[in-house]
């Protein structure tokens, strides 16, 4: 008998809301919080689109909210992070950093996806030193410096708008000449006058001062080939995200970009292993349909769950045997 | 709600406090919501290190002098010093494991330096 009937990985709004239906269906969930505990929404300030909140809600305190409410219901909060699963056998096994392991008859995954870096080597090296892929988190480093936000979508614009509070001035590179993002975060980039545009470019590379601090960027212009080294003290990368689905490469279906394959809802080719958020979803990528996915995944356990001929919900197992 | 065994650094006190033994150093700041996250594993650490290797917190919103210093420029970030120098850096989150890890490795050179 499996130590567990629901394990979901990863708390941001799939996991927790996962947790929270799981937790009402009365099945004991365990929720492993995973690194970046609370997901995506923990690096936002203001939320604007989620419902209910007309005057918005910052994302931190959304995330708060919607732990405690699963908490509330049962659910149970493990800090740490799953490094090892084993999908081949029943129950599967999950063990973790400490060296410990837990068994379970099903299992939701909603590890989400992770900021995307340059892949120009430069970047990663210069992380913390002047490269950072949050601006909430590091902004405040930037005081009255200039600084660049590369990328052209929804989260780039919120970021370059974001960033305006702190730097002298903010130039957004993007690869295209037309912005990604809607009209609205668009708007809102144009009319800021401390934001700059420098179009159909990408950043080639990052050069560091002698203290190992950013000091300039080499921009490259993708029509004419020609680079430019623009000196700042910042750069921002915002050009999206990858899946965070490392631990399950050779046991779960993936796509091309390796993100989870759901079918019929939130299954995936393993029966009893089910798929939320933006681990399998890099077409909306929203906290409100990451929660609704997160829904269905718990509603898709509980129905495997009760096809399992052994299955019993704890009390009525000690019920039956007393 | 920090565990009494982290200490705090301040721009004052800094050299002082990580002149000697093996000293890890979260930089913080209240509006950083991954530092928030990362602030139970450095208490856990402070108490499992506890007479061993110190642990403490430095606000970069208090104490601007010291992240300059050392080119800290995202939090969180741990710095972990030997004997006053600087001898790794994390950026972002890590597990507990990998930090520990990271320590008790600075910890055993320190004992077999001394044997030999």
């Amino acid at each position: 008998m499996a130590d567990r009937n629901v394990i979901i990985i990863g708390s941001g709004p799939a996991g927790l809301t996962a947790a929270l239906y799981t937790a009402r269906a009365n099945l004991k969930p365990l929720l492993v919080e995973g690194l970046e505990a609370g997901g995506q929404l923990m690096l936002t300030t203001m939320v604007e689109n989620w419902p209910g909140f007309r005057d918005g809600i910052m994302g931190p305190d959304l995330m708060t909210e919607m732990r405690a409410q699963a908490e509330r219901f049962g659910a149970e909060v493990m800090q740490g992070n799953v490094t090892k699963i084993d999908l081949q056998n029943r129950p599967f096994t999950l063990s973790f950093a400490n060296g410990k392991s837990v068994t379970t008859d099903s299992l939701i995954i909603a590890t989400g996806a992770s900021a995307r870096w340059l892949e120009i080597g430069s970047d990663r090296k210069l992380s913390g030193h002047g490269v950072s892929t949050c601006a909430t988190c590091d902004g405040y480093f930037f005081r009255g410096r200039p600084i660049a936000v590369v990328g052209g979508g929804d989260s780039a614009m919120e970021e370059a708008n974001y960033l305006t509070r702190f730097a002298s001035k903010v130039t957004v590179i993007h690869r295209r000449d037309t912005l990604r993002a809607s009209k609205i975060m668009q708007d809102k980039a144009f009319a800021n006058p401390k934001i700059e545009f420098i179009w159909d470019s990408e950043v080639s590379d990052v050069l560091a001062g002698e203290k190992g601090e950013v000091e300039a960027i080499v921009v490259r212009n993708l029509k004419t080939l020609h680079e430019t080294k623009l000196p700042l003290d910042g750069v921002f990368i915002a050009i999206g995200h990858t899946p965070n689905t490392s631990l399950f490469v050779g046991q779960i279906d993936l796509d091309e970009n390796g993100y989870i394959r759901t079918h019929s809802g939130s299954k995936t080719n393993i029966e009893g292993v089910f798929a939320a958020g933006d681990v399998q979803d890099h077409i909306y990528r929203q906290a409100i349909t990451a929660a609704g996915s997160g829904c269905m995944a718990a509603i898709d356990a509980e129905r495997y769950l009760e096809g399992l001929s052994h299955h019993l919900p704890p009390e009525a197992a000690l019920q039956t045997t007393t | 709600m920090a565990s009494e065994k982290v200490k705090t650094f301040t721009d004052n006190n800094f050299d002082d406090e990580t002149s000697k033994g093996v000293v890890l150093v979260d930089f913080w700041a209240e509006w950083c919501g991954p530092c928030r996250r990362l602030a139970p594993t450095v208490d856990a650490l402070a108490s499992e290190f506890d007479g061993r290797a110190t642990v403490a917190k430095l606000n970069v919103d208090e104490n601007p002098n010291v992240p300059g210093r050392f080119a800290v420029r995202g939090i969180p970030t741990l710095l972990l010093f030997k004997e006053g120098q600087l001898a790794e850096t994390i950026v972002g989150l890590r597990a507990k494991e990998d930090i520990a890890q990271m320590i008790e490795r600075h910890l055993a050179a320190d004992l077999s330096s001394k044997r030999a």
